[in-house]
């Protein structure tokens, strides 16, 4: 059975904001399934009709086999839903607001006590446990906001852009406990605006952009159908890019050539083949190399290819400057 | 009943939440005290005037300041649903299966709860400056009891003036303009025989003048007017929460 199935889904917001314009996935049950995109993507949006929290405009979205439109109560009960904005209470202590969830999700009190310590114990809040959030550091919270979807033991858990503000080691926790969780058997719909999450984290994914689904598959699904590697070559003599360019477009096998900054990018048909004779031509030329690499397309490749446009993580307005013909790099709206 | 339980619940958060600013409650606690010290001697004389018609001030204060306390504690409701909006407590609640009414119920109890301990600190305190509770037991109870019913229907009414705006400095602001002129136009400071002419007949229509009427004929123990006072209370106060809940409803739909 499918966990999450979501069909046209459009949302138009009371002054005509058009936030969802027909998004369209299934996500599997026991599935990582990612949701990326930049800010203002629908990302949220979805995330929040998915939850009961908003009413589509049209469409329709189904989870845990129920209508989320006709059946809320009993979405509601199988779900977890970490937002964004948080929804700790910094005034309760994380024992408190862990026990309050539970209540509301009407957990027996003999059943909910062992639950919320060993959610404390699970997420690293044991020793925290009976201090008000107030005094968490932001790792410590959204841990905990996690731990908050998952007292009723929910059958698909939600979590909007769960590393965003985070730190790097928290993040990297985060990501541990999201696998742990995956291990587990939870269906897990992240959404993220950093590609490099959802390239570790989700086992399949939806680019949104613009309130529509730009692409969709796995991640070495999408990294796929973008045909080629990439060869980054920085020259050891910077003045001498352009001839290193030159150089590297006779090479059989090297598709396109780029030069951002000081680096060179070379498109090739087959990494492994086509690195001996980039190295090659260039000593030929007479070009001496400082450093070299390897790598197979990312996410990022796929978003560009996919939007037209540069992904732009988080703090950054959506859409670059020549998507949005005639404005500026500093030019706001 | 899952919705007296969830209201249950959600009122303990924010009694717990009351309970650890300790500032809060000593200035909710001391600032009804010194209303009662302040206007007491500030208008002690007016009871000299003929017509008043009480013959300690603070035997007629005593009530009135009740009013006033639970007027102000319910009125600033709403800002703290506004913080629970904006932290995304309120969405992490709606995402559960609570019953949607408890969300409201449970801040309107933690209101009434409030002011009615407010109002209890405020009569002891004018009793021992010589105010004496002609009604008894059941006329104490009854002033606490209309406390209640008036910081409950300020509590809704602000909340759903939060909920439609989503602006602090709108309720701040609609509630200034409001609680003064409500205070002003009732008996809660000047007897109403001193009142002029239009201000009685407006303040006939003033639901903090029925609280007020409502708590100082409970505590002078004269049973006869109660009635009508408390029966147009407790409709004040029924409007005002089904306002409050259609407001919420507004709000959900609105998302």
């Amino acid at each position: 059975m499918n966990a999450i199935e979501v069909a046209e889904l459009r949302k138009t917001y009371p002054r005509g904001v058009e936030a969802l314009r027909g998004v369209s996935f299934t996500v599997r049950e026991g599935e990582v399934f990612g949701l990326l995109g930049p800010n203002g993507a629908g990302k949220s949006t979805t995330v929040r009709i998915l939850a009961t929290l908003s009413a589509p405009t049209a469409g329709t979205a189904r989870v845990a086999g129920l209508d989320v439109v006709e059946q809320p109560r009993e979405v509601r009960r199988r779900i977890g839903y970490v937002a964004q904005a948080s929804g700790v209470d910094l005034t309760a202590t994380g024992r408190e607001n862990l026990t309050l969830q539970g209540h509301l999700h009407r957990l027996a009190a003999a059943r909910l006590r062992p639950r919320v310590a060993e959610l404390l114990e699970m997420f690293g809040l044991a020793a925290a446990a009976d201090r008000t959030a107030q005094t968490y550091s932001g790792g410590m919270r959204r841990r905990l906001d996690v731990a908050m979807g998952l007292v009723h033991r929910p059958e698909v858990l939600f979590l909007d852009e769960p590393t965003t503000g985070l730190d790097p080691e928290s993040r990297a926790v985060m990501w541990d406990e999201v696998r742990r969780l995956a291990r587990q058997g939870l269906t897990l719909l992240l959404t993220t605006h950093y590609l490099e999450e959802a390239d570790q984290l989700a086992q399949r994914l939806i680019i949104v952009d613009g309130g529509r689904v730009v692409a969709a598959g796995t991640p070495d699904e999408l990294k796929a159908a973008l045909r080629g590697d990439r060869v980054s070559v920085d020259l050891a003599e910077r003045s001498r890019l352009a001839e290193g360019e030159e150089a590297l477009r006779r090479v059989d096998g090297v598709l396109e050539v780029l030069v951002d900054g000081a680096t060179l990018f070379a498109k090739v048909e087959h990494g492994a083949s086509a690195l001996p004779a980039v190295l090659a031509a260039l000593e030929k030329a007479g070009l001496p190399v400082a450093q070299v690499a390897l790598s197979r397309p990312s996410l990022d490749d796929v978003y560009l290819a996919a939007t037209g446009h540069v992904f732009r993580a988080a703090g950054q307005e959506p859409g670059s400057p020549d998507h949005r013909a005639g404005q500026g790099p500093g030019a706001s709206d | 009943m899952e919705f007296l339980s969830d209201t249950w619940y959600l009122f303990g958060r924010l009694v717990r939440a009351s309970l650890r600013m300790p500032v809060f409650l000593i200035i909710s606690i001391v600032q009804p005290v010194l209303w009662v010290l302040l206007f007491g001697q500030l208008f002690r004389a007016v009871t000299s005037i003929p017509g008043f018609g009480a013959g300690s001030y603070v035997q007629f204060l005593a009530p009135g300041i009740a009013i006033m306390t639970a007027l102000f504690g319910g009125a600033y409701s709403g800002m703290g649903l506004l913080g629970d909006i904006d932290r995304g407590v309120l969405d992490r609640l709606l995402a559960t299966p609570v019953a949607r009414g408890a969300l409201m119920a449970s801040r309107l109890l933690y209101s009434a709860t409030q002011v009615t301990a407010q109002s209890a600190v405020i009569l002891i305190v004018a009793a021992a400056l010589g105010a004496r509770p002609h009604g008894g037991a059941a006329g104490v109870v009854l002033v606490l009891v209309s406390a209640a019913l008036l910081g409950a229907a300020f509590a809704a009414f602000s909340n759903a003036l939060a909920l439609l705006t989503r602006r602090w400095e709108l309720v701040i602001a609609v509630m200034n303009f409001t609680v003064l002129p409500t205070t002003f136009l009732s008996s809660m400071i000047m007897s109403r025989n001193l009142m002029p002419g239009w201000i009685r007949s407006v303040a006939r229509f003033n639901p903090v003048n029925w609280a007020v009427s409502a708590a100082r004929d409970a505590f002078e123990g004269r049973w006869s007017q109660l009635g009508a006072s408390f029966a147009l209370l407790a409709v004040f106060a029924l409007v005002c929460s089904v306002l409050a809940t259609r407001a919420f409803e507004r709000y959900r739909q609105a998302m």
